[in-house]
């Protein structure tokens, strides 16, 4: 029998694949894609609540999130087109003038 | 026979997902990832969450990723080939520190969220139906201003795409 645990091991499994992508890759294209992962991750963390709850406000707040990934996605991936322009690489290690 | 289907999702999101975070080639990461959605898409399908489910196979499996997959296109990224130094210390801290948090997560999920089996769903009203009633009366106002954060974004991707002149 499948119970609400198993749906949220799943989700922190994939949050913490995407986190750890974030942290390990250096190609900003890919560091946006685990962003994604994540978002993804805490969305199924959303709808298994709204499931076992027997709530729909769960599934209403995946939409918002869903919305606003996608606004996210299109920034984050034109700011990439910008930076390829200016410096001729996407590797986050050759971009570092606003890092400590 | 929703376990069987369950743990088969979970293992088609889990071993793509590592695919897209391991893999090198950026075009790779994009195709696994695209396998991940649809997973995800058939999960929430399977949670009775249709409506959403669909929606997440129409925005994350068809728009953001072609997205993706035109930008890395568009800069020829496959043939981009990062060099080969080794990572930074404070790299590995951080991905160790993400596994650490995995191992914390587990017991704390497992002791704090009670192994209940799903109310069934014996509701004669749709999912979509039931979603469109709440956006459109209690959530109306977030989703009026959802349309004005896409607009921002919109314009805010055209103003940084664009060519300087």
């Amino acid at each position: 029998m499948i119970t609400l645990q198993h749906y949220l091991f799943l989700a922190a499994a994939l949050f913490i694949l995407g986190a750890v992508g974030v942290m390990f890759r250096r190609n900003l294209i890919v560091i946006l894609m685990s962003l994604e992962l994540m978002l993804n991750a805490v969305n199924l963390t959303f709808i298994a609540f709204s499931r076992y709850l027997g709530s729909i406000e769960g599934q209403i707040f995946v939409l918002f999130i869903m919305i606003v990934a996608a606004a996210e996605v299109a920034v984050g991936l034109a700011i990439a087109v910008a930076v390829y322009r200016q410096r001729g690489t996407v590797d986050i290690n050759q971009v570092n003038l606003m890092k400590w | 026979m929703e376990a069987v289907i369950f743990y088969a999702l979970a293992a088609i999101i889990l071993i793509s997902a590592i695919c897209v975070v391991f893999l090198r080639r950026p075009m790779h990461n994009v195709l696994f990832m695209i396998i991940v959605m649809v997973g995800l898409a058939a999960m929430f399908i399977l949670l009775h969450a249709e409506f959403i489910g669909m929606v997440q196979l129409v925005v994350y499996a068809g728009a953001v990723m072609v997205l993706f997959l035109f930008v890395i296109m568009l800069l020829n990224l496959d043939q981009i080939r990062l060099p080969n130094d080794p990572r930074q210390a404070r790299t590995w801290i951080g991905v160790s520190a993400a596994l650490i948090l995995l191992f914390f997560l587990f017991p704390v999920l497992r002791s704090f969220i009670p192994a209940v089996s799903a109310p069934s769903s014996a509701s004669d009203v749709s999912n979509t139906e039931l979603i469109a009633r709440e956006l459109f009366t209690t959530y109306l106002l977030p989703f009026e201003v959802a349309s004005v954060l896409l607009l921002a974004a919109i314009i805010g991707t055209v103003l940084l795409a664009r060519k300087r002149s």
